[in-house]
């Protein structure tokens, strides 16, 4: 769909980290039990159902731990009604849920040194340790948000969409230049 | 009179001189100061008036327990009152005022209050409250609001200007105070590979050692703290934070630490303050120790100070408190002072010693350095005024009646022993053990607060856990009140809390009028409370209580603990949670184009949605009617988004979907859509709305705005929590599409001009069914039901999608003025139709069966949520108020929740009602007030008349009518 249009729009901003609109993503919501969900994944994309917590990535998307029955494929915007038709094929009768979800979240990406010194001003998380192809379910401030860890400096955040202003707006603010803190090196 | 020394200083740089400004009087200062330091080195001994007699009061102490020095600072949108001076870094162009006196520092009128002393006894305001009680709204609270009091609020006018953020961080370590034994301790812990977050609440590490000179293991006590804090900045497990104060210890390890980013250079691009939510394994607390005052006549004037404090003034920032200096103490640490301050050449009138012999290793230090000592000696009595001048002396033992000398001197430092900083210790319920020897309460290690794991998770190391002295000290004398048989007259001008003008006399007069817990003599005398929280009076204050009641201090024991250790911003509470970012702000797709036609917006949880869409010099009102015209009459466009949507799937979702909803929804057929109620367990309406069966085993649950997370988290709750072998998913689907509802007799037209390929015709695609398509060459999906009694189709399209989609049918219905309208317009129709809204019609304590739904509670069905609740007899009483239409008699609108009044009382000596409005609203449809509301026993009464209260005053008939006003048969939605 060439005419879909995200939540902000393109947005940017700049300042201890660079901060973008990720534009219109791609993303199925896939319920069931990760073996069940995995074999479908790994039939339909080449990918599988990651471990607790942790993001697979392969050429056609990503795959997100979201709960111990949930799952979230993040690929290519115009891709995910096909693949979702296809993987509710590969499913067949199986007591599972596939759910387009593209539109209901707002994606952004982080980059830069200081991410984590960013995202540990709004989110209650320890990013000691955290690994590449990470995620954690969390909030930013004061509504609900994930974020996983794409490269050493790169960062990818999901908020539901008629937030993504304020979640964008908070990260800006805090990201501003001045406010280094040098709490993750 | 104070003043900066020609030498010294460690902290402070000559060649960097700051001028600042204190009442409007330019004074110099240099880098590194305090504005404490600033202040003395310019000679300023007063710098503020007391809270309630208004005497003159001068700088106590040098660090945060500071009761007197409070100041204005700043100007305009960087005002802030009550700021200590002793804990403000000085920089150029800072301007400060003192607070509390009227009309200027130096000429207060207030002190007369000081000659009013008898009248003003502990708990006074208790007293005054009590009688002549009308005196005290004319006379007492206007005088008194003008004469007590600290810092004057900021301008309501004004915005803090600064920014503020928040951080979370983890540890396994975290130390509170950069003192010797706190940096000894984050060396321990960062060897170990432990994470460490070592934070000092000063710009400057080392804490006393580093003043006193000691030696650390052969080293000069700076030396050695440079070379650890080099060496702990230098390691990658470990934060090192200068300005940074735990300023509360919560469950768990819980920690709130608060830095101060950069009050000390206003206005550069920083956060000001940024506060430190943090989680810690262990929580250590390095926190020192803080000196007692002696409590004596006339300890309140400027120029009397602790003497710990004059060294730090010496040695830190080479300023001298006086030209000649005397000391009172009952302990050997105080001589640091006098041997500190002979060194840099200040002259020392004596050391008063209350012990009948100073022996120790620093008294005869002292003595080998020329130093008077007077031993068995008091203070009796502090001359001069707004200054010191002198001191008279007594013995200590005695009641003060002789005095046998009268010492001349312009400063007095005074030592009443140490006290550990044991508030981090006690935040989550640390125990304390009293300290004869040293006279204070220490840690007890067996009793520390408790973690989950039911172990200890602080500690206190140093001088904060009691280790103060060392061996070659001489045992200090306790010393509470001086002389020790002190005169009435003696003891009403000791003050025990100067910052809340509290006494001696006062804590014994609280104890003689029954007071014997600690806690309640504080709130009745207020000792310790304000901005210091006692920390230089909470012992001095409970020791004269203990020996009031006659029982040992330990007995008495202190007051609570609580955060912060000291006052810390609003600001930083707030962090980044402010103007446009003060709450989230929910958009759907179409927010801006609402706003860009100037939408009077509705809040609606966290959305906003319009309520109306005023043109220029349209009042709202006409706006709604004109909105509900156009749609009546043609078509309308309402945004709908903001409707929960949430998919339930699964081989068991039509048993899950019988037990949500009250009525049967298992047996909706794919394609159709069925309106339905949830009720809780008590069988309270809940929420509704539309259902729709996607597939065989699929349903889309509409709720309304409000309810969309709370009922998806509702249904969650029972799949996880009670039935969770049922074999059913729910995904909340809310925010993915765009929903818009098109109403009007025009409606089938706007969207056949769009075109695609979904059979719109009547027969075809009748009320109450859904399909989906491409429309207009987007993928929809579209409902037909009617919240208003028109045709009408709600269209949900992919949100990214939603404003293009909005605005072809803009452009499809323009030939019949199509136009949007908002939430109000859509509730006048739906109650022009007598449906009812959750949240108007329900309460919360409102069943189905009261607003006439029970059509809609399924007869067949074994079970559903509420269905027990329902049979319960209160609500099965024919008693119940029931859901009517209202129509008043002359036409006008009824205000909203009135009650419908009855005669007489009920059993609670309330008038008794019959009946309250729940919707009401001018119908432009029918030109008239219609409304709805719960009436007892209401369907059974229709064509009654009865009386509600009118908005005015006085009452207003209504009659009792069937609550659906429009289109009874259904034939306008139906077409």
């Amino acid at each position: 769909m060439s005419d879909a249009v995200s939540a902000l729009k393109g947005a940017r901003a700049s300042g201890m980290v660079d901060l973008a609109d990720a534009g219109p993503t791609g993303m199925i919501t896939l319920r069931g039990d990760h073996g069940l969900l995995g074999d479908s994944l790994s039939s339909v994309l080449g990918l599988s159902a990651p471990e607790r917590r942790r993001v697979v990535t392969g050429e056609a998307g990503e795959v997100l731990w979201m709960s111990p029955d949930e799952l979230l494929v993040v690929l290519p915007y115009d891709t995910a009604p096909d693949v979702a038709a296809a993987l509710e094929t590969a499913l067949g009768d199986a007591f599972a849920t596939v759910a387009v979800v593209s539109d209901a979240r707002s994606v952004m990406h982080l980059s830069g040194a200081q991410t984590r010194d960013v995202l540990a001003k709004l989110m209650p998380v320890d990013f000691a340790g955290f690994e590449l192809g990470e995620l954690r379910r969390s909030r930013v401030a004061q509504v609900a948000a994930a974020v996983w860890r794409r490269s050493e400096n790169d960062w990818a955040l999901i908020c539901f969409r008629s937030v993504g202003g304020y979640v964008f707006e908070a990260l800006a603010t805090v990201g501003k230049p001045g406010g280094e803190v040098g709490l993750y090196r | 009179m104070s003043h900066r020394l020609g030498t010294g200083g460690r902290l402070i740089n000559r060649t960097r001189p700051l001028d600042f400004t204190f009442n409007g009087k330019t004074m110099r200062g240099y880098a590194g100061d305090t504005l404490a330091s600033g202040l003395l080195g310019a000679g300023q001994v007063l710098v503020g008036r007391s809270f309630k007699y208004h005497r003159p009061r001068g700088i106590v102490a040098s660090g945060a327990e500071e009761p007197n020095a409070l100041v204005g600072l700043g100007e305009g949108q960087r005002f802030e009152p009550n700021q200590r001076v002793t804990t403000t870094e000085l920089f150029s162009g800072l301007k400060a005022v003192s607070q509390n006196h009227w009309p200027s520092l130096e000429f207060d009128v207030g002190a007369i209050n000081a000659k009013l002393w008898r009248f003003l006894p502990a708990g006074f305001y208790y007293k005054t409250f009590i009688s002549p009680r009308p005196l005290w709204k004319h006379v007492y609270e206007p005088i008194i609001r003008k004469s007590a009091g600290l810092g004057k609020a900021p301008d309501a006018e004004t915005r803090d200007i600064d920014r503020y953020e928040q951080l979370y961080a983890f540890c396994d370590v975290l130390i509170a105070g950069g003192g010797v034994a706190g940096i000894r301790a984050a060396l321990d812990a960062a060897q170990a590979g432990k994470r460490v977050v070592l934070t000092e609440q000063t710009a400057s590490f080392g804490g006393r050692a580093v003043v006193d000179g000691d030696d650390i293991d052969g080293q000069s006590a700076d030396a050695w703290v440079d070379s650890q804090l080099a060496a702990l900045k230098g390691m990658e497990n470990v934060t090192v934070l200068p300005r940074t104060m735990v300023a509360g210890v919560h469950d768990h390890g819980y920690a709130l630490a608060y830095e101060r980013v950069a009050d000390h250079q206003p206005g550069a691009d920083k956060p000001r303050h940024r506060l430190w939510r943090i989680r810690a394994g262990q929580i250590v607390a390095a926190t020192g120790a803080i000196e007692r005052p002696l409590s004596f006549a006339g300890n309140d004037m400027p120029g009397v100070m602790l003497a710990a404090a004059i060294r730090d003034y010496a040695v830190n920032f080479g300023v001298a408190v006086g030209k000649t200096v005397a000391i009172v103490t009952n302990n050997d640490d105080a001589y640091r002072t006098a041997l500190i301050l002979n060194d840099l050449g200040v002259n020392i009138a004596a050391v008063i010693d209350a012990r009948v012999e100073a022996t120790g290793d620093l008294p005869a230090k002292a003595r080998a350095a020329g130093i008077r000592v007077i031993e068995d000696a008091a203070v009796r009595y502090v001359e001069g005024g707004k200054s010191v001048t002198g001191v008279q002396l007594c013995r200590f033992n005695s009641d003060g009646g002789a005095v046998f000398e009268t010492l001349a001197c312009d400063a007095l430092g005074m030592s009443g022993g140490w006290s550990p900083v044991v508030h981090l210790w006690s935040h989550c319920g640390g125990k304390l053990n009293w300290d004869e020897a040293g006279a204070f309460f220490r840690p007890d290690p067996n009793r520390p607060p408790l973690g989950h794991d039911g172990k200890g998770f602080v500690s206190c190391v140093g001088a904060a856990n009691g280790e103060l002295g060392n061996e070659d000290e001489a045992p200090m004398l306790p010393v509470w009140l001086m002389p020790a048989q002190a005169s009435y007259e003696l003891r009403a001008k000791a003050w025990l809390d100067p910052q809340n003008d509290v006494k001696v006399s006062d804590v014994q007069l609280a104890a003689r009028e029954g007071y014997a817990s600690v806690e309640h003599t504080k709130r009745y005398t207020t000792l310790g409370m304000a901005t210091d929280q006692g920390k230089l009076s909470n012992i001095n204050g409970l020791a004269i209580l203990s020996d009031a009641l006659g029982q040992p201090i330990p007995q008495t024991g202190t007051t609570t603990f609580r955060p912060p250790y000291t006052p810390i911003s609003l600001g930083a509470i707030t962090g980044e949670a402010r103007g446009e970012i003060f709450q989230p702000l929910r958009k759907t797709p179409m927010h801006d184009w609402h706003e860009a036609k100037g939408a009077h917006w509705e809040p609606v949880g966290h959305w906003r949605r319009p309520y109306c869409y005023p043109k220029a010099g349209e009042s709202h009102a006409e706006a709604v009617s004109r909105e509900i015209n156009q749609t009546r009459n043609a078509v309308g466009l309402l945004d709908a988004t903001t409707l929960g949507k949430i998919l339930v799937k699964g081989p068991d979702a039509g048993r899950f979907m019988d037990m949500l909803y009250t009525n049967m929804m298992s047996t909706l057929k794919v394609g159709k859509c069925r309106y339905g109620l949830m009720c809780n367990e008590n069988g309270f309406l809940s929420d509704d709305g539309v259902v729709a069966r996607l597939s065989e085993d699929s349903w889309l649950c509409h709720t309304t705005s409000g309810g969309a997370d709370r009922i998806h988290a509702w249904m969650e709750d029972w799949l996880q929590c009670e039935w969770w072998d049922w074999k059913v998913h729910v995904v909340n689907l809310t925010e993915q599409f765009a929903q818009i509802a098109v109403v009007g007799p025009k409606a089938r037209q706007v969207l056949e001009k769009l075109g695609g390929d979904i059979d719109l015709s009547a027969d075809s695609f009748p009320f109450m069914d859904w399909k989906e398509g491409q429309l207009g060459g987007t993928a929809a999906r579209i409902f037909r039901i009617s919240f208003s009694g028109e045709l009408s189709y709600e269209v949900a399209v992919p949100a990214s999608q939603g404003l293009a989609f909005w605005e072809k049918l803009l452009a499809a219905g323009e030939e019949f003025g199509i136009s949007a309208y908002g939430t109000e317009a859509l509730h006048v129709m739906r109650a022009e139709k007598g449906f009812i809204m959750i949240g108007d019609e329900t309460d919360g304590t409102v069943i189905p069966q009261d607003l006439g739904l029970n059509w809609a509670i399924s007869k067949k069905k074994d079970d559903f949520l509420g269905k027990r609740g329902m049979e319960r007899e209160a609500m099965v009483s024919p008693d119940r108020w029931k859901l009517v239409g209202l129509e008043t008699l002359d036409g006008s609108v009824l205000a909203d929740g009135a009650l419908a009044p009855l005669p007489g009382k009920n059993a609670n000596g309330q008038s008794e009602t019959q009946g309250r409005v729940t919707s009401t609203y001018h119908s432009p449809t029918l030109g008239k007030g219609i409304a709805m509301g719960l009436v007892h026993n209401g369907p059974a009464r229709m064509g009654e008349v009865i009386e509600f209260q009118a908005a005015s005053g006085g009452t207003v008939s209504a009659r009792i009518v069937d609550p659906c006003f429009y289109d009874k048969a259904g034939e306008k939605q139906n077409v």
